[in-house]
């Protein structure tokens, strides 16, 4: 939609994943984008079957491993974005871009056990730096308002409230210059 | 019962509006559905009211529909308490290209103010 609202200035330079870092249970986390590899997706789809329902937000993840797969066959397409987070061979989180319009809208899921562990930090720092080396400019969210720990983890990224009228708060980010203010290119400033 | 069905155009008001009138054949419901002048709505009222008449003839029922002027919430608000309806169904909510479900201030609205029970439609 073309009239969301996004911060005047763009974001800092976020970490390209892979990046690799020992979380507060001192287990070793990689970052990585999704690869289109069957132990992947099937890896993905256990950690959302094996997710807990009460930290669904907004309909998101569906439940039943059916429902998982239709709604993952939708946002691991070739125009999304899509980073996950691997402690040894199995997934702890999922952070994902998906197009609309001229910006996208992100998500992040982090598993029950691996949360509280720094984990969605790094994560959502490396979707936006996957994002960012590859040129997208504008990213929106969607957040219940009583989700204190995701709200501040936004804010401390650099989300700004673009819209707080309604249950959900609405918050962007801005990547990248739009076009026409610099030359094609990554655009990073780093 | 006596529903009182909210549309304006969007997507899953069209949905809310199948299902009310699917079940009001069924459960012979006295339904009204309200055409609200909804500004997200990329669909005119005129032609919004011309779905909720064919919707309501496909299904061999009879129902009043009514235009609403004026703030859509408060108006089904205050029509289900003047008229003594016993239920407000509305659609359930947009969703995002992500597939998160919003509501729209329409039916946060209702819900929060509205003294009948709601239904939401998915």
């Amino acid at each position: 939609m073309s009239d969301r609202r996004y911060p005047e200035t763009v974001a800092d330079g976020f970490p390209a994943p892979p990046t690799e870092f020992t979380d507060r249970e001192d287990r070793t986390v990689e970052i990585r984008p999704y690869e289109d590899t069957e132990d992947a997706y099937e890896s993905l789809v256990a950690m959302y079957d094996a997710f807990d329902p009460s930290d669904r937000a907004q309909g998101i993840p569906p439940g039943g491993e059916k429902r998982i797969r239709e709604w993952l066959d939708a946002i691991l397409g070739d125009d999304c974005y899509n980073v996950l987070a691997w402690c040894g061979d199995e997934v702890a989180g999922h952070a994902t871009l998906v197009p609309d319009g001229d910006a996208y809208e992100l998500a992040i899921f982090v598993h029950q056990e691996y949360q509280r562990a720094g984990i969605g930090t790094h994560l959502i720092r490396g979707l936006l730096g996957y994002g960012q080396a590859e040129g997208v400019r504008k990213v929106w969210l969607t957040v219940e308002r009583w989700n204190r720990a995701a709200v501040s983890l936004y804010k401390k990224i650099g989300f700004e409230t673009s819209n707080a009228e309604s249950f959900e708060l609405e918050m962007g980010l801005r990547l990248n210059e739009d076009e026409g203010d610099e030359d094609e290119g990554d655009g990073d400033g780093a | 019962m006596k529903v009182l069905c909210g549309i304006g155009g969007s997507d899953d008001s069209f949905r809310a509006l199948d299902r009310t009138v699917e079940r009001a054949a069924v459960a012979n419901d006295d339904l009204t559905v309200a055409v609200v002048d909804n500004d997200d709505s990329a669909v005119a009222q005129a032609e919004v009211m011309e779905r909720a008449r064919e919707a309501i003839d496909d299904a061999g029922i009879d129902a009043d529909v009514r235009r609403v002027e004026g703030d859509p919430g408060s108006r089904l608000v205050e029509i289900a308490e003047r008229e003594e309806f016993e239920a407000i169904v509305l659609g359930g909510g947009h969703t995002s290209p992500m597939g998160k479900i919003t509501l729209g201030p329409i039916a946060e609205f209702v819900l929060l103010n509205a003294k009948t029970s709601v239904t939401l439609v998915r």
